[in-house]
């Protein structure tokens, strides 16, 4: 089993994930530049947060005519898991791998604090370990996530269970007060039709050890673990 | 030849920095301003040898997959001959 993490310029939670993947949850990981055109020998990919060619044009419009997108496009197609967190999130919108874009928060400002996420399904390979409606305690850290999508992909969307995350209090409510950014449905996180791209902006990467605040990210990583090792992997 | 691209936002897609720039324009006193969309400008300069022809499908592929996101975002591009 082996994750890989891509590196585009500008990414800057790429080490966050590596440390998570190799040293918290103690999986082999590597490290995919951008420039790569194969992802041979790799089960699941991640795309890190950051700010991916400066956020030039918009937020992962550039990134995804890396070449390495390429590659992401087949990995996905064929089935292998994928998870953007944060700009990832971005970039596999833009990529048109998930549905919708990300708009700037309805506040303006760049939001970086802790706050809960609600875990909406439990039916994939990112929450297999999670119970359904359990509350995670995780940063964000964003000036665009304010999650868009028109009425009909929205209806697709909630039809289909591919609302993974959605913003809540404390106590597991979704209600306009626990939305930070302005998304539509308070949706942190969805995952594409095939169920095996999820895209984030929440970070599991940056709160997956108890020193960092919490370990509720990495129930996440652990959930994709358990889905590959079940798949052979 | 030379164009220009003009990218904005859908009518349907809230827009958090135009919306700020009319409150601003309101707290400075300029009276009669009722709604300020904030949008994205591109000249694009094609190179001597590209026809008429050639250059709007390229303009055009360039305006609908690159500076434009369809989810949230249209366009309309201006022509201008040097």
């Amino acid at each position: 089993m082996k994750f890989g993490v891509v590196i585009f310029p500008g990414s800057n939670c790429d080490h966050d994930c590596y440390y998570a993947i190799q040293s918290v949850v103690g999986k082999p990981a590597a490290f995919i530049w951008h420039q790569e055109t194969s992802l041979k020998g790799f089960d699941a990919i991640i795309l890190p947060g950051g700010f991916a060619y400066g956020d030039y044009l918009r937020t992962g419009a550039l990134a995804k005519f890396s070449p390495v997108m390429q590659a992401v496009r087949d990995f996905a197609n064929k089935g292998g898991l994928v998870m953007g967190i944060c700009n990832g999130f971005q970039i596999l919108t833009e990529a048109a791998l998930l549905p919708g874009a990300l708009l700037k928060n309805v506040g303006r400002k760049y939001i970086c604090k802790f706050l809960h996420i609600r875990a909406e399904t439990t039916n994939t390979p990112f929450t297999n370990g999670l119970e359904k409606g359990q509350v995670l305690h995780i940063p964000i850290g964003h000036g665009d996530g304010n999650y868009f999508a028109d009425e009909a992909t929205l209806r697709e969307l909630e039809n289909n269970d591919q609302v993974v995350f959605r913003y809540c209090d404390a106590g597991g409510a979704v209600n306009a007060s626990a939305n930070p950014n302005g998304s539509l449905h308070n949706i942190a996180g969805i995952l594409n039709a095939g169920r095996n791209v999820l895209g984030m902006m929440p970070h599991p990467d940056r709160s997956s050890e108890a020193l960092l605040g919490s370990a509720h990210g990495k129930l996440i990583f652990e959930s994709m673990v358990h889905a590959l090792a079940t798949a052979g992997r | 030849m030379k164009a220009t691209v003009i990218v904005t936002l859908k009518p349907t897609v809230l827009d958090p920095q135009g919306m700020t720039i009319q409150r601003s324009v309101q707290s400075m006193g300029l009276d009669g301003v009722e709604d300020i969309r904030q949008g994205k400008y591109f000249e694009v300069r094609l190179r001597e040898d590209v026809s008429a022809e050639q250059g709007t499908a390229l303009v055009q592929r360039l305006a609908k997959e690159v500076l434009t996101n369809p989810v949230i975002e249209e366009y309309r591009i201006l022509w201008e001959s040097l």
